[in-house]
């Protein structure tokens, strides 16, 4: 209770893959993601996209929520539609003035678009609906190398810290009349913002590290033991290699 | 007598001016000792020199009978004084609540099993068991100090030096906080403006003024005016409303 964040309460409704071990999830995810960019050809990332949408449906995920995610790929995924097609040698399909537009640049757009969306949906069914901090954990267990974990848990953990703060220095600046904009005064707020901000996140890391050195830090963080893994991880583990081994046998 | 902890004419200077000037402090075994003061005054200053985070420019600094001068001096304090800073988000920077708690006992050099076991014991001790599996930062600030203060006992100090406590907390936590501490066998030094929880906790206090420590009292006098009250309304209190108005 209360460890799925907040911001996603309202897209989610029943979430079938709950059970999920964290560490299932981003090894699923990795497995799948993988999978899916090993398929060839606009048919089988269709297909690929419609897997990952029924798997985001099960995650809980409603489509309207969905499509609000995806539109932020899919916008990057625009940019290859207007370079791939008239830089892709082959049989022109289509003459823009002095450009010409391919039939293999278009197939190949589509393609890496339909691959990507997959590759997308797999992340916001299996990882998005987590806690972020539990991920960090995951990683942690999977023996990732442990710098690298502290260093995502110490974001995660005072990110959302410096966050609320940036927050409540807003909002008391337009509690006093502030509006933004491009005025001189705005700008110079702006600044000023920024600046507090990096000057409390500073200090906040000072008294930290001083929190750490008087219960004695030597550089060993604790990792809470990890979960068992339970009959809906073995059960989520044999599907997924199942698929990745039919996509990898698909190709040949 | 050796005092737990001691400053002997401690000098401490901050942005120019004497923060501590000539501050002689002796905290006995056993004694819960208010520290009071004005904003400013000093008092976070002078417990973060008695765990060596500031350097005095001059005067000594003691601990169980020892003079303290350099790092390796105040870390061996540090095992035994534990210091609940004002803020509960500077102390609690573990993933989850189990995690922070037993931060401590591994530092101590607990094997993790042990470590984390100690946490759960500390943790069922002061009744917050049911926080063990919470991620931190997703706490209420009530939760957050009271897990700050298990992140401190789970190492089992003889001394606390608490920075305010009670500052900020609800009547229901702020009450949870004062018995819990009232249930504790180590020494204190307190630093607050909760007069009422001062009273409750201290057997001794002293007041930080002009950089010097001086001997103070904590009473009541009996009350000549009525004391002052804001609760809701009820059907003994409408009435009083009432008069009010009719009197405007």
């Amino acid at each position: 209770m209360g460890d799925r964040p907040p911001p996603w309460q309202h897209v989610l409704s029943r979430d079938l893959l709950a059970p999920l071990d964290p560490r299932t999830r981003l090894l699923g995810a990795l497995a799948l993601i993988l999978a899916v960019l090993s398929l060839d050809g606009p048919a089988a990332g269709l297909l690929a996209v419609a897997a990952a949408f029924g798997l985001a449906l099960a995650a809980g995920w409603r489509p309207a929520g969905l499509a609000r995610r995806l539109a932020h790929v899919e916008g990057i995924m625009a940019a290859l539609f207007l370079v791939l097609p008239f830089t892709t040698p082959g049989t022109t399909v289509l003459h823009l003035g002095p450009l010409a537009a391919t039939s293999d640049g278009l197939l190949l757009a589509l393609g890496l678009m339909l691959r990507v969306t997959a590759s997308a949906l797999i992340v916001l069914a299996l990882l998005a609906t987590v806690e972020p901090i539990r991920l960090g954990q995951a990683l942690a267990r999977l023996r990732t190398p442990v710098r690298l974990v502290q260093l995502l848990l110490l974001v995660l953990r005072y990110g959302a810290l410096l966050r609320a703060e940036l927050r409540r220095m807003r909002e008391a600046a337009r509690a006093r009349g502030f509006r933004g904009g491009l005025s001189i005064h705005a700008l110079r707020s702006f600044g000023w913002l920024a600046g507090m901000t990096l000057v409390r996140a500073l200090e906040r890391a000072e008294r930290v590290e001083e929190g750490m050195r008087l219960r004695l830090w030597q550089g060993a963080l604790p990792v809470a033991a990890p979960g068992r893994l339970g009959r809906a991880d073995a059960a989520f583990g044999t599907g997924v290699l199942a698929l990745a081994l039919l996509a990898v046998i698909g190709i040949r | 007598m050796s005092a737990v902890l001691a400053l002997d004419g401690v000098v401490l200077a901050r942005g120019g001016s004497r923060v501590l000037d000539g501050a002689d402090l002796r905290l006995e075994r056993g004694e819960r000792l208010a520290l009071v003061g004005a904003n400013g005054a000093g008092k976070t200053t002078l417990l973060r020199a008695l765990v060596g985070l500031e350097k005095p420019t001059a005067g000594r600094v003691g601990a169980f009978g020892r003079p303290c001068a350099d790092e390796p001096d105040f870390r061996t304090v540090r095992r035994r004084v534990g210091l609940l800073f004002q803020d509960p988000d500077d102390q609690l920077f573990c993933p989850t609540v189990q995690e922070d708690v037993a931060f401590g006992p591994l530092n101590l050099g607990e094997t993790p099993k042990a470590a984390f076991a100690t946490a759960r014991a500390t943790l069922d001790r002061l009744g917050l068991d049911h926080l063990a599996e919470r991620i931190t930062h997703r706490l209420s600030g009530g939760e957050k100090r009271l897990v700050a203060l298990a992140g401190l006992l789970a190492m089992a100090p003889e001394v606390l030096l608490l920075d305010e406590p009670t500052n900020a907390l609800d009547d229901a936590n702020r009450a949870r906080m004062l018995d819990l501490l009232a249930g504790l066998d180590a020494t204190m030094l307190i630093v607050s403006h909760d007069r009422p929880a001062l009273e409750r906790l201290a057997t001794r206090a002293v007041v930080l003024q002009g950089g010097r420590l001086e001997p103070a009292i904590i009473h009541r006098h009996p009350c000549p005016t009525p004391a002052l009250h804001i609760h809701g309304l009820d059907d003994d209190h409408r009435h009083e409303l009432e008069t009010a108005a009719r009197r405007a």
